[in-house]
């Protein structure tokens, strides 16, 4: 199910990496925000919100890294160049990543900033959405969000347009050793 | 018609920006839709939409109160209303005791319907749309065009010009510029505004929930960034359970933009935390606005099937023509057309109904299987028995109704339009009716009827006998058709009777909304076609085939007329198109085909009724080929050729560019020919060709076999 996500969602624009460890993953993650020039000043740092991703490894490594923040506020999060947060499930057959968002953190990094980059366990590829309301349910989760692709818009003559409102690149970093949500 | 109407009619087709972008997008659209339901069985998924938003529609009150409990079970506040004006009025409240002074608003046509902005901003609130489309029209101060691309009528140069207004610096027309000038400028709104407003693409009764679906993520900001969330839902767009989202989200966003899904759905159920700590505070509007008295009458209860796809726009022929203003301030279109009549009133659909050419394309692809063309001449049903038909036309029903005195014009009319027939063409008309001859001649009257060359045919002893039903086309303008039908079906075996007594099919009447009149027609040819023992009913016209099989039955049912059910049934029953009887024929060995032809290339040009109505279209086409002729087939093949019967003549300036569409893609493929099953395309289609450079000789089928069956 992996190869049909990832074709989906490329077939949206979006960007596609699979780690096997959360040091691989973390290590792409570092680089990649290392290779986007990330820095302190307003406009080009980066946010990454609470997740179970950042409670398995060691904060005090990342709090050294320039232009990165572990912190999300509603200000914090509109200035920022990338936003960084996880997703728990993802759908094979149309590219799309799920979870529940009620926390807002994880909602803002997501959609101000320029860029997102979602983490999401491999073992949460689902085939499908009716998979996936099986699974996430209002019960437990107010805000249950989806995301297929970068922000877009054709209304201008109806040519395809990326990055409206949401961020213009969505990265998604699959880790396998970050287990399911269930 | 009123002037004004015709005058926006005639403004849309003559601005070139217009119909170049919705020509361009409805030609992409059918392309990428078929994509995008690859795999998909989209019959089974639209059964299961039919069935699961009929379902909701039969129990609107219930579902209605199973949401408010839950919904409120969350936390959120609920207001149910069937008062369009109580909706404006809660929201204003809740904005002032909010101390509310901006308010940022995802897209929402039912914010439009209930004109909310304009009251919101006369109380001194700013009110600022954050969908691209509807901000672009905001600030141009129209209405949208498009349910869903509200701006889809405007140039990128329009757009750069509003927005330099907006920022006060000349903006070149590069589009991803325009994108990001629109984020910039907006930013300040989601981050300020107190209240956001968004519609609903569902909501769930099962577990209070909205579903909210966007592209751009302005929905996802406006229902977390400010501290009131107000979301505007039409009752029509409650569903049952939690599960039937998945069904719904599987056709929205395939049907309404050809994608898998949207780049962002929300689904939210109850208040969310603000960044301050503090519980969002949700209010979900239930609006009625006589959705309820909609799911009350049993022909326009499938109308609340609708998702809002906006589809049957996107591939009327007629929509890509005029585009969405003609027809109104809010909802546009075909199902816009329907809409209009119960949201707004049935008065305010007297010129759009018009419109619709009944050719059956949307209600192909329709998610929510309404049967939008049939609504539409429902419509047009109840405003003849409102308000009466135009006195021009009465008296036109009258004669047809009156099959002598019919007949016998028609026969005078050979004579009178002597004058301005050649070649078996009317060119030019004079004065007023020079329109129905601008660009398309029409055929002269032929000078002896069917009805009085059939006496004069020698028919071989058969074991079977047929009776054919002419139509008003082929017995007083195209004879010929109908003896080439003849000569085919006696090498069946088949003797053809013509009953002597037969009259219009009531198509004129019927598609008017003058259902008695049809009705009468009805009566007169059934009595007509059942007099006599015969094997089958065939006709050569399929509108003619729709009235035998379909409609004679509708019409009485319609009218309540009960007792003439049995006899209409028993004409259905034996009634048959011509290619479908020669099909069945050929292929029990009856007919035969001359072998080893080479008759070149060919295009078949599908009519709406045949392939739509009738579901024929591989039949002719099998003919064809047998026959020696090698197919080619021509871009958009069965859309409508703009004849439409009296429509060509009540609105020409649509119908004429219809016209020249199909002509193009008819001499595209280079096929020397075109065939087609009915006569009113030949007509139309002939009509055309006759006037235009590089004809391209237009046969109807039947003429086309009659010279290659053996025997």
């Amino acid at each position: 199910m992996f190869e049909q996500f990832k074709g989906r969602a490329e077939g949206v624009s979006a960007e596609v990496y699979r780690f096997a460890t959360r040091s691989g993953a973390l290590e792409f993650i570092t680089g990649f925000l290392q290779g986007e020039g990330v820095a302190d000043q307003p406009g080009s740092y980066a946010i990454w919100a609470a997740c179970p991703f950042l409670d398995g490894i060691e904060r005090q490594s990342l709090q050294q890294l320039a232009g990165l923040k572990l912190e999300v506020t509603r200000e914090l999060a509109a200035a920022a160049k990338i936003g960084i947060s996880q997703m728990d499930w993802a759908l094979a057959d149309t590219g799309t990543l799920a979870g529940d968002s009620s926390r807002l953190d994880g909602r803002l990094a997501s959609t101000l900033t320029g860029m997102h980059i979602a983490l999401v366990p491999t073992s949460g590829i689902l085939p499908d959405m009716p998979a996936l309301l099986e699974r996430l349910k209002p019960d437990s989760s107010a805000y249950i969000a989806m995301i297929t692709g970068p922000s877009r818009t054709a209304d201008i003559e109806r040519v395809l347009t990326i990055g409206v409102h949401g961020p213009s690149r969505l990265v998604i970093v699959f880790c396998d050793e970050l287990g399911g949500t269930e | 018609m009123g002037t004004t109407f015709k005058e926006s009619i005639h403004q849309a087709v003559n601005n070139a920006n217009l119909t170049g972008a919705l020509g361009a997008f409805s030609e992409a659209y059918k392309v990428n839709r078929a994509r995008a339901y690859e795999g998909i069985d989209f019959e089974e998924l639209r059964g299961r939409i039919a069935e699961l938003k009929g379902h909701a529609a039969a129990q609107l009150d219930q579902l209605a109160e199973q949401f408010t409990r839950n919904a409120e079970a969350r936390g959120a506040k609920v207001f149910r209303t069937s008062d369009p004006a109580a909706v404006r009025e809660y929201i204003l409240k809740v904005a002032q005791e909010g101390g509310v002074t901006r308010i940022a608003k995802s897209k929402s046509m039912a914010t439009e319907e209930i004109h909310l902005n304009p009251y919101l901003e006369k109380a001194g609130i700013e009110v600022g749309e954050t969908d691209l489309g509807e901000w672009i029209i905001q600030l141009a101060g129209q209405t949208p065009s498009h349910m869903v691309m509200p701006a889809i009528h405007m140039t990128r140069q329009e757009v750069a010009e509003l927005f330099s207004k907006e920022v006060n610096e000349r903006l070149s027309s590069d589009i991803p510029r325009l994108v990001k000038v629109a984020r910039e400028q907006l930013r300040p709104l989601f981050l300020e505004a107190e209240m956001g407003i968004s519609g609903a693409n569902i909501a769930v009764a099962e577990t209070g929930s909205i579903v909210l679906m966007t592209n751009e993520g302005n929905a996802r900001l406006v229902t977390t960034l400010p501290r009131i969330h107000v979301a505007v839902v039409g009752i029509e767009k409650l569903v049952a359970q939690y599960g039937d989202v998945a069904t719904i989200l599987k056709a929205l966003p395939r049907s309404a933009t050809a994608q898998l899904l949207t780049s962002y759905v929300s689904i939210i159920s109850g208040p969310t935390p603000n960044d301050d700590g503090s519980q969002k505070e949700l209010h979900i509007i239930l609006m009625d606005n006589r959705r309820s008295e909609m799911a009350a009458d049993p022909q326009f209860r499938q109308a609340l099937q609708c998702i809002r796809c906006a589809s049957c726009l996107n591939v009327c022929p007629i929509f890509r023509l005029v585009g969405g203003h003609v027809f109104g301030k809010v909802y546009t279109g075909g199902i816009g057309t329907i809409l209009t009549a119960w949201f707004d009133e049935l008065k305010k659909t007297e010129d759009i109904q018009g419109l619709c050419i009944q050719c059956g394309a949307c209600k192909d692809v329709c998610p929510g299987k309404i049967d939008i063309p049939e609504l539409i001449m429902e419509i047009r049903r109840r405003l003849v028995k409102k308000q009466g038909l135009p006195l021009m036309q009465q008296a036109i029903y009258r004669v047809v109704n009156n099959r002598r005195l019919f007949h016998g014009m028609l026969r005078a009319a050979s004579l009178a339009a002597k004058p301005f027939a050649t070649g078996g063409f009317l060119r030019h008309l004079p004065l007023f009716l020079a329109d129905l001859t601008d660009k398309r001649s029409l055929p002269a009257i032929a000078a002896e009827p069917f009805r009085d060359r059939f006496r004069k045919i020698k028919q071989p002893p058969c074991q079977e006998k047929a009776a054919f039903y002419a139509g008003c086309l082929i017995d007083f303008a195209y004879p010929e058709m109908g003896e080439a039908l003849i000569s085919i079906l006696n090498k069946a075996g088949i003797e053809v009777v013509f009953p002597d007594e037969q009259t219009c099919c009531g198509a004129p009447a019927r598609y008017s909304g003058a259902y008695e009149v049809a009705a009468g027609n009805a009566m007169d040819n059934i009595k007509a076609l059942l007099a006599q023992e015969v094997q089958y009913v065939v006709s050569a016209c399929p509108t003619c085939t729709v009235a035998l099989q379909h409609e004679f039955i509708r019409d009485f049912e319609s009218l309540g007329q009960t007792e003439r059910l049995p006899q209409a049934r028993e004409l259905a029953a034996k009634s048959v198109d011509f290619s479908t009887l020669v099909k069945q024929l050929v292929d029990e060995g009856r007919l035969t085909l001359q072998d080893g032809q080479q008759l070149g290339a060919i295009t078949y040009h599908d009519s709406c009724h045949l392939k739509r109505t009738l579901q024929v279209s591989q039949q002719p086409r099998e003919l064809l080929e047998k026959a020696g002729y090698a197919l080619t087939e021509m871009f958009e093949c069965d859309t409508c050729c703009g004849m439409g019967g009296s429509y060509s003549m009540k609105l020409p300036e649509i119908s004429g560019p219809i016209l020249q569409r199909k002509l193009h893609n008819i001499r595209q493929t280079g096929a020397p020919v075109v065939a087609m099953d009915c006569p009113g395309c030949v007509m139309q289609i002939r009509g055309g060709f006759d006037q235009a450079e590089g004809g391209v000789q237009v046969r109807h089928t039947v003429e086309l076999l009659a010279e290659r069956v053996k025997g």
